[in-house]
């Protein structure tokens, strides 16, 4: 009966073309509502995004002191100049990312190892990284910074450099090493105990068993909080300037402070957004790949 | 000669009495078949002898040599055991012939190349080559545990323990795991073996031992224990297997 009703919708079409399926007076019916429904939903959501967002942009814009924000905040001529300064800035931050993010990865490492670790040899270790962790993650990093910044100096070792950058990208990774330390930890705790109770009924030693049979599930189930705090790592970074080291925010600070306009803050913004939007979305990414994984683990 | 010998073991989870004057013999060659209700205490007997647990009293012997003696080294006692669970436990992050060498590899300091040899030559006899590459993800429950069998006996233990290897498993992939069993035991594989399939433990064992509250209360054949049970709690527990319809 179906077969001899006319083939004007699309669908009907297209669907015996490929296996002679003509669907129902019914299923055709379903499809228009659908479609119905579907225009509906986008024409309601452009409406509620054109109110709350030009809404918001008419408060902005309507305010008082616009005129002058927009002049001192938005001036993308001078911004232009300022540009390559800035820019020359944020070098100076992305390597010292790249230097910590080494250095804190190893550091949390251990951290981490020593702090799951359940011989009695380690007992120090594990008590030395338990107070760290709980030091360096409850005081904030621009504390750490001033402390190490100001007060390494203030020794007078002649054996540790006095460089600014060198003692602000030590005060970083002491701190980020602690929160990096508890993600391993965790990703290490997450494994099941039976992977263990496997890998070691099969002759594998205590420490066998984590190299090749806890840590490398440990390591990819932490990823995207990894990558989280890169992130995140690279936006910090911007304190070091507090020591007086030339990074994108205090290059930024000089020249507003010299021509009393902060578009230069912008200018770094927007750098700093370049970098870290694609890094964020592709850590969603990771991260969403990493939970279908799991989840096709849950079935198998 | 005895392969495995357990003498009076006693085991607590604090106040709870899990087994209690448990003594069993393996003599080489032979299956022994535990049977008895979930909590009966036949998981953790495995997991005793394995180490796996601390006895808190009696002693466990492998060829002789005290294995329950708190100085022995555990790695040491582990590479002349194997142990397969329930929930097959392979590693999700290696394939199939890794999860294999594993063991021959990093414990038994086999050369790669004749590790993998082997283990191909497993996969083969037991109709799983095609699948060597592949992730443990990929594979069916049933796949998975013969791929758990073939790395427990790819070390050639000395006894093989398989802790209900057939209780996570679709009733259709029962028999490919049960099949592959089956052939180790003609192979003179020593086997310990705690199961719910009665028809299966009727096949294998030498030796079936009902537990019940962590006690082995009644011993013999298969045809004694689980055809001609003489105890009432035997009797009760074969009728709800059989009711559950295992039998």
């Amino acid at each position: 009966m179906s077969t001899h009703e006319s083939p004007t919708h699309d669908n009907v079409g297209r669907a015996s073309s490929r296996d002679a399926w003509n669907p129902s007076q019914r299923e055709r019916e379903r499809i228009a509502l659908r479609n119905q429904i579907a225009r509906k939903r986008v024409l309601v959501a452009g409406l509620s995004s054109l109110a709350v967002l030009g809404g918001l942009l008419t408060v902005i814009v309507s305010s008082p002191g616009w005129k002058v924000v927009n002049k001192t905040f938005f001036d993308w001529n001078y911004g232009a100049t300022v540009l390559h300064v800035v820019a020359k800035g944020i070098l100076t931050n992305i390597g010292l990312t790249i230097v910590a993010s080494i250095a804190i990865g190893v550091v949390a490492m251990c951290l981490a190892l020593a702090r799951t670790s359940r011989s009695a040899a380690m007992t120090p270790f594990r008590i030395l990284a338990t107070g760290y962790v709980d030091i360096f993650r409850g005081v904030p990093l621009l504390l750490v910074i001033l402390l190490v910044g100001f007060g390494v100096p203030a020794l007078r070792i002649k054996t540790i450099p006095n460089s600014v950058l060198l003692l602000g990208t030590v005060a970083v990774v002491l701190t980020y090493s602690a929160y990096v330390a508890e993600v391993i930890r965790s990703g290490i705790l997450s494994v099941h105990p039976s992977q263990r109770a496997a890998a070691r009924s099969l002759g594998l030693s205590q420490s066998q068993t984590l190299r090749h049979v806890v840590l490398p599930q440990a390591i990819k189930r932490v990823i995207p909080p990894l990558l989280n705090d890169l992130v995140a790592l690279l936006k910090d970074t911007g304190l070091v300037s507090i020591l007086g080291v030339i990074d994108a925010v205090r290059a930024g600070q000089i020249e507003a402070s010299r021509t009393f306009n902060y578009t230069p803050y912008v200018i770094a913004a927007i750098l700093f957004l370049i970098i870290t939007i694609p890094l964020t979305r592709y850590t969603d990414r990771v991260l969403l790949r990493s939970i279908s994984r799991q989840n096709a683990e849950g079935t198998a | 000669m005895n392969v495995l010998e357990i003498k009076n073991v006693r085991k607590t989870f604090g106040a709870e009495v899990v087994l209690s004057e448990l003594s069993l013999a393996v003599p080489e060659h032979t299956a022994t078949v535990l049977i008895g209700a979930s909590g009966s205490g036949k998981s953790t007997l495995l997991r005793c002898i394995n180490l796996l647990e601390t006895i808190d009293d009696g002693s466990i012997f492998i060829d002789g040599q005290e294995i329950s003696d708190p100085a022995i080294n555990v790695d040491e006692v582990r590479r002349k055991l194997g142990m397969v669970f329930q929930s097959f436990n392979l590693f999700p992050h290696m394939s199939v012939i890794d999860n294999i060498m594993l063991s021959p590899v990093r414990v038994h300091g086999i050369a790669r190349e004749q590790a993998r040899a082997e283990a191909l030559e497993l996969l083969s006899r037991f109709g799983l080559s095609d699948k060597a590459n592949q992730f443990p993800d990929r594979l069916s429950g049933g796949q998975q545990q013969r791929v758990a069998i073939i790395r427990s006996i790819a070390v050639r233990p000395r006894v093989l323990m398989l802790d209900e290897v057939t209780s996570a498993l679709d009733p259709v992939l029962v028999n490919e795991v049960l099949s592959i069993v089956r052939d180790l035991k003609a192979d003179g594989m020593t086997m310990v073996l705690a199961t719910h399939e009665m028809g299966f433990a009727t096949q294998v064992a030498d030796e079936v031992c009902f537990l019940e509250s962590g006690r082995i209360v009644e011993r013999g054949t298969a045809e004694q224990v689980i055809h001609n049970p003489q105890r009432e709690s035997t009797q009760e527990f074969l009728r709800r297997v059989h009711e559950a319809g295992r039998l």
